[in-house]
């Protein structure tokens, strides 16, 4: 028999009671059923999402609408930010979102050269950050630079070195490390292991899993590889031609798929 | 090194009548001064102007040229420098083509100009508030280096987006252990807007804060043109630990004997001989002067 009191114990904080992000009929479309559509859900603090689904499903394009990078042509998304306030993104102005994108959110692109500079080294890159909020202190940044270098696992000897000299999921760590620096309570990864052997997809998926409990982030995560979903999704959106089909929890909808599509999307997963 | 003339200003040239007054014609004239009327409202913002083709290539000071002409009045005495000195090709014939074009008194003089036209310098004798420095700018925009689009940089301008300027430091210090950036030295002006202060060496840059005279910048490439007012606030950005510092030399003025003036060297034989003298040549030949004339 459970006493009042524990119940009262067991109740979440009202911060991680509270959604992070709350999204309303968004809708980009590029032609009819290209792009997204009538997209709804809630994002709580520490929770991972993913989006699933078949190339061209719309997964990018709610990525990119979610994260600020393009209008909606319909809906809105509000951000309750670490202050508590709630900014509606999109009537936000662009100052407004900017210091967002680069203080409280991340963006872990699919290819590193689109989210690296690719032309100053692995410690200018993670420092980046820092001095956009205005740390003008050197020594501070070399330590930031050492301490999360060593956080995702590149040896701190390489500071100096530039990302291309680095390997492809070297450059994809260095890419977190420098989202992550700034402390961010939300990133959104596009297809972060992409492009990677599968035991280099392996690693960064548990360095990912490890930060993200961590830090105790909040992340959407766009991805076509149900293994990734299954190992760092709470829970998952299921795409296709623009809409969204199924959502769930991850093991829900992974073992037991309702939806003819999901379904289809669950079994065509080879086995080796 | 330059042997100084005793003739400090030229007798007033006679103008060809062929050209419009100061070469450009007036309707561009105008055009580029209501340019400049908007780059001193907001100071180192860079204000785009239609540029006009000059006489001479790209880089050689196309920007610096429009904007002495679109400034330039009959009574003005003009000065030219290139690399601190009066007598290098570039000075000679930009103080010839405005001599000829509008018939302008020039002068080596420092304090005797009104408009002065200068690349990559700004003179050791303080300059006064009557007086206006036109500098040549390559690359206005201090963000180019990291960021290639123009919509870009003018967004990160437009929304006080400067994180990136402190990256190139950042990449000096890990790299050579200090900020080895030695010309086009990136500043603040006014608390706004950063602005690169066209390839002056950096040991100039604390001449522009503050200054009693009008700084105005031109690029003709690129078609843009910003402004310092006078007393206007100019800081080097830089790192608490690792503060702007400018240049300094171990010799003295080989001519003039000065130790606190821009030094340049100089390879005098093959065995690598060196030799340092002032680059403001004007500064230094007024002191040979006034050496002269106290030892008499």
């Amino acid at each position: 028999m459970i006493s009042a009191q524990a119940l009262h114990n067991v109740v979440p904080l009202p911060e991680s009671a509270q959604p992070l992000l709350k999204v309303r009929d968004l809708t980009k479309l590029y032609g009819p059923d290209k792009g997204c559509q009538g997209v709804n859900f809630e994002l709580y603090p520490g929770e991972v999402l993913g989006i699933v689904g078949e190339s061209g499903s719309g997964k990018s394009t709610l990525l990119s609408l979610l994260s600020g990078r393009c209008p909606p042509d319909r809906g809105g998304i509000d951000y309750r930010g670490k202050d508590g306030q709630v900014l509606d993104l999109y009537s936000a102005s662009e100052a407004q979102r900017r210091t967002l994108l680069r203080t409280e959110w991340g963006f872990v692109e699919q290819s590193p050269r689109d989210g690296l500079r690719m032309g100053v080294s692995a410690g200018a890159n993670i420092g980046e950050r820092l001095m956009a909020q205005g740390v003008r202190n050197y020594q501070e940044l070399r330590a930031a630079g050492i301490d999360w270098l060593t956080q995702v696992e590149i040896d701190p000897l390489r500071i100096d070195d530039l990302p291309r000299t680095f390997s492809g999921g070297m450059q994809q760590r260095l890419q977190i490390a420098r989202n992550l620096v700034s402390s961010p309570r939300l990133v959104f990864m596009d297809e972060p292991t992409g492009g990677l052997d599968v035991s280099v997809q392996a690693r960064l998926l548990d360095l990912l899993r490890a930060l993200v409990r961590e830090l105790d982030l909040a992340v959407v995560i766009v991805t076509h590889d149900l293994a990734v979903a299954r190992l760092l999704a709470d829970r998952l959106i299921v795409m296709r031609r623009s809409r969204v089909v199924e959502t769930g929890l991850t093991d829900q909808i992974l073992d037991d798929p309702q939806h003819p599509y999901s379904q289809l999307l669950v079994s065509s997963v080879l086995q080796p | 090194m330059n042997a100084y003339q005793h003739v400090h200003s030229q007798p007033k040239p006679q103008r060809d009548e062929a050209y419009n007054f100061a070469y450009l014609d007036e309707q561009t004239k105008r055009m580029i001064r209501r340019a400049l009327l908007k780059a001193v409202a907001i100071p180192g913002y860079q204000v785009p102007f239609g540029g006009r083709e000059m006489p001479l290539p790209y880089g050689w000071g196309t920007g610096g040229m429009q904007l002495t002409a679109a400034i330039l009045g009959a009574e003005d005495v003009l000065k030219v420098i290139d690399q601190g000195a009066d007598d290098t090709t570039n000075a000679v014939s930009i103080r010839r083509f405005f001599a000829r074009t509008a018939g302008v008194e020039t002068t080596e003089r420092t304090p005797e100009a009104t408009v002065i036209q200068t690349r990559h310098r700004i003179p050791e004798t303080p300059l006064s508030a009557d007086q206006i420095l036109v500098y040549q700018v390559p690359i206005p925009e201090p963000l180019r280096f990291i960021e290639p689009l123009e919509t870009e940089t003018r967004t990160m301008h437009a929304l006080n987006d400067y994180g990136v300027m402190h990256v190139k430091l950042y990449e000096d210090i890990a790299t050579f252990g200090h900020i080895a950036t030695s010309y086009a030295y990136p500043v603040m002006v006014d608390e706004r807007y950063v602005m690169d202060p066209s390839p002056i060496p950096k040991f100039d840059n604390p001449k522009l804060d503050m200054s009693p005279a009008l700084m105005l910048f031109g690029a003709g490439r690129e078609k843009r043109l910003y402004a310092v007012p006078p007393f206007t606030k100019v800081v080097s950005l830089d790192f608490e630990d690792h503060p702007f510092q400018i240049q300094s030399w171990e010799h003295n003025c080989a001519i003039c004997g000065s130790h606190d003036s821009y030094l340049d060297e100089l390879i005098l034989d093959d065995a690598g001989t060196q030799s340092f003298v002032c680059s403001d040549t004007d500064y230094c030949a007024q002191r040979v002067i006034q050496q002269q004339e106290a030892g008499q």
